[in-house]
């Protein structure tokens, strides 16, 4: 199990080479840069000169291979640099705004397995009634509805039932507050993205509940319960659910590090300034060393997340033994 | 005999095995009922897309500035935007757009993961780990976040959204069908054609490739929804489809959020347009799954 772990921890590192490779060399295909973008918005007059100093200054004259040492080099070491947009440290623009997404990742994951584990087990224990198709119907529509356009139609049913209600219609604020500061003004603002998130993330989950709990309901041991005379909701909670969970658990785990790529849309639609939308911005502004620090956060979170997943499996089933 | 005796025989025959075929249909949408339903929806876009310049009641980039931000009615059964063009007419086109990017991603995204999978199975050793180990890379990566990178460097435009959408299929095609080719690649007909001479890219494609077919065509049609919306969210994003192309998301960009309180139709239509496209495409691949992969039947 040692051997395993230090094995999987040193495997982490060609992937997350990779990854680095991947978005630097991608990055520096894209033309045009922040400079030049930067010039062209103060007037339609470009200086030559003035792109020169400013490519000196954010380093971009040096060659490729020595700007990817750095950018390798200070990786490995925590430090992301600045971004080449604001000219502020990476660390402290993604500060609050990383707390923002990771808050509403951790509350979108709630709603998920608030939805998914009981809708799973019922879909599971009525197989093939109206009642399974019923919620094999809701989530596979979870699957399908962008969370994008969902974002918009919950902002419409808030409108037009606060308008109908208090006759004043309503909108979640945007300006973020922190949950130590104000918990409550907190939740009401970011319940809405976290539920639009968190429906579409619990379809896979239900869809994976009922798959392995009807796999393990098949199973001698449950055949054994059931002979002995155990009440079924026993059956059910104590022993087949507790076992199925494997996958299931799996399933949020990567479903987790890809969440931020459901932020992205998400947050632009209930106008949060959160991780994804600063992707989409750093991209579109060529903001070479924010772009960078993003994925390689988000490659990060993924890589990890996998190996946490890992490790639980094996130690909530104890035949599974990594050699 | 006579020859009107062999055309009614032989018509006979075709109406038998007419019949069987529609009877073989009939069973199994009995037991794929969620399955035919898909089934139809993936039917009906297709005919949508095929025939949209009939069946749209006006021009999609028409814009009639006498006509703006009219309520679904009798003219104008889904209503007109703010530039005064039939939203009905735009999610007829929108289909269009929907069905080509997502066919054209998934296929070529599906196949170019069947055949890198097997590759990787059937030559094994350094190239299987080397090139897991880019896939693990490719991977690591949200399937929006890697498209929105591509996007930026070749610039926002329909064709430029497949490739977007493609190169990340890949790697998700690649390693489901590397890991059933790799039980493949252990049956002694592998052995034999090689015996018998014949090159690498013969076994890959002719014995192989074949073999896979089950895991690659539940790929590919599990794809296409994911295409439809990926594609809806990076037109959404600005970064897909570009105006004045008729497409879902982008339709949902803009004025469906501006106009969200007093129009609210600009925004539902296309919504429920891409969402019943995904649905239809994810039900139908689910029962594809469950009639090629016996391990996930229901019995």
């Amino acid at each position: 199990m040692f051997k395993y772990t230090i094995k999987r921890v040193l495997l982490m590192v060609p992937t997350l080479f990779g990854a680095a490779c991947l978005v630097f060399f991608l990055l520096r295909m894209i033309p045009g840069d922040v400079c030049e973008l930067r010039m062209a918005g103060e007037g339609g007059y470009v200086d030559e000169d003035a792109i020169k100093t400013c490519q000196h200054d954010l380093g971009m004259d040096r060659p490729k291979f020595v700007q990817f040492v750095d950018f390798i080099t200070g990786f490995a070491v925590f430090d992301l640099g600045e971004s080449m947009w604001t000219g502020k440290a990476i660390t402290h623009e993604l500060g609050l705004r990383f707390q923002l997404s990771l808050q509403i990742a951790i509350m979108a994951t709630l709603v998920a397995v608030i939805i998914a584990i009981p809708l799973g087990t019922i879909s599971a224990i009525r197989q093939d009634t109206w009642l399974d198709y019923a919620v094999r119907t809701f989530s596979i529509a979870g699957i399908a509805i962008p969370s994008f356009w969902l974002g918009i139609m919950i902002i419409l049913g808030l409108l037009i039932s606060t308008q109908a209600w208090f006759g004043e219609p309503w909108m979640p604020p945007i300006e973020y507050v922190s949950p130590l500061e104000d918990p409550i003004s907190n939740m009401v603002q970011l319940i809405w993205p976290a539920v639009a998130t968190g429906y579409r993330y619990s379809a896979v989950a239900t869809r994976m509940t009922r798959s392995a709990l009807l796999e393990v309901l098949r199973e001698d041991y449950v055949r054994t319960a059931r002979a002995k005379g155990l009440l079924e909701r026993i059956i059910i909670n104590r022993h087949a659910l507790k076992n199925s969970m494997l996958p299931v658990i799996t399933v949020i785990g990567i479903e987790f590090a890809f969440l931020m790529g459901g932020l992205v849309v998400t947050e632009q639609v209930f106008n949060l300034n959160g991780v994804g939308k600063l992707f989409v911005e750093s991209v579109q502004n060529h903001d070479y060393t924010m772009t960078q620090a993003l994925v390689m956060l988000v490659a990060t979170v993924f890589v990890i997340t996998n190996f946490v997943v890992d490790l639980f499996y094996a130690w909530l089933d104890p035949r599974i033994r990594y050699s | 005999m006579t020859a009107a005796d062999v055309t009614s025989v032989s018509e006979i025959d075709e109406l038998r095995s007419q019949k069987t075929f529609i009877e073989k249909s009939a069973d199994m949408f009995r037991k794929q009922p969620l399955g035919a339903v898909g089934f139809f929806v993936v039917l009906a876009m297709i005919i949508m897309a095929i025939f949209a310049n009939y069946l749209a009641p006006y021009d999609p980039t028409l814009n009639d500035f006498a006509a703006m931000l009219i309520a679904p009615g009798a003219d104008y059964w889904l209503g007109t935007d703010q530039f005064g063009r039939d939203i009905m007419s735009r999610l007829i086109y929108g289909a269009r757009t929907a069905l080509f990017v997502g066919f054209a991603a998934s296929f070529v995204g599906a196949t170019c993961g069947l055949v890198l999978g097997v590759m990787s199975a059937y030559f094994g050793g350094t190239f299987d780990l080397i090139f897991q180990r880019i896939m693990d890379v490719f991977m690591s990566f949200p399937l929006i976040i890697m498209a929105l990178a591509i996007v930026s460097i070749f610039g926002p435009s329909t064709q430029n959204v497949i490739i977007a959408i493609t190169i990340p299929f890949i790697p998700r095609c690649a390693r489901v069908v590397r890991s059933n080719a790799l039980a493949i690649r252990e049956i002694p007909y592998v052995d034999a054609a090689r015996a018998l001479g014949f090159g690498h890219a013969r076994i890959i494609l002719r014995h192989m490739a074949p073999n896979v077919m089950a895991p690659f065509l539940i790929m590919l049609t599990s794809f296409v929804g994911q295409a439809i919306l990926t594609e809806a969210s990076l037109s959404y994003l600005g970064l897909g489809v570009q105006e004045p192309t008729p497409a879902w998301g982008l339709m949902l960009q803009g004025g469906a959020e501006e106009y969200i309180e007093s129009e609210p139709w600009i925004a539902i239509f296309p919504g429920v347009a891409i969402s019943l496209a995904v649905f239809g495409f994810n039900l139908f691949g689910d029962s594809v799954r469950d009639v090629l992969d016996p391990r996930l039947r229901t019995q």
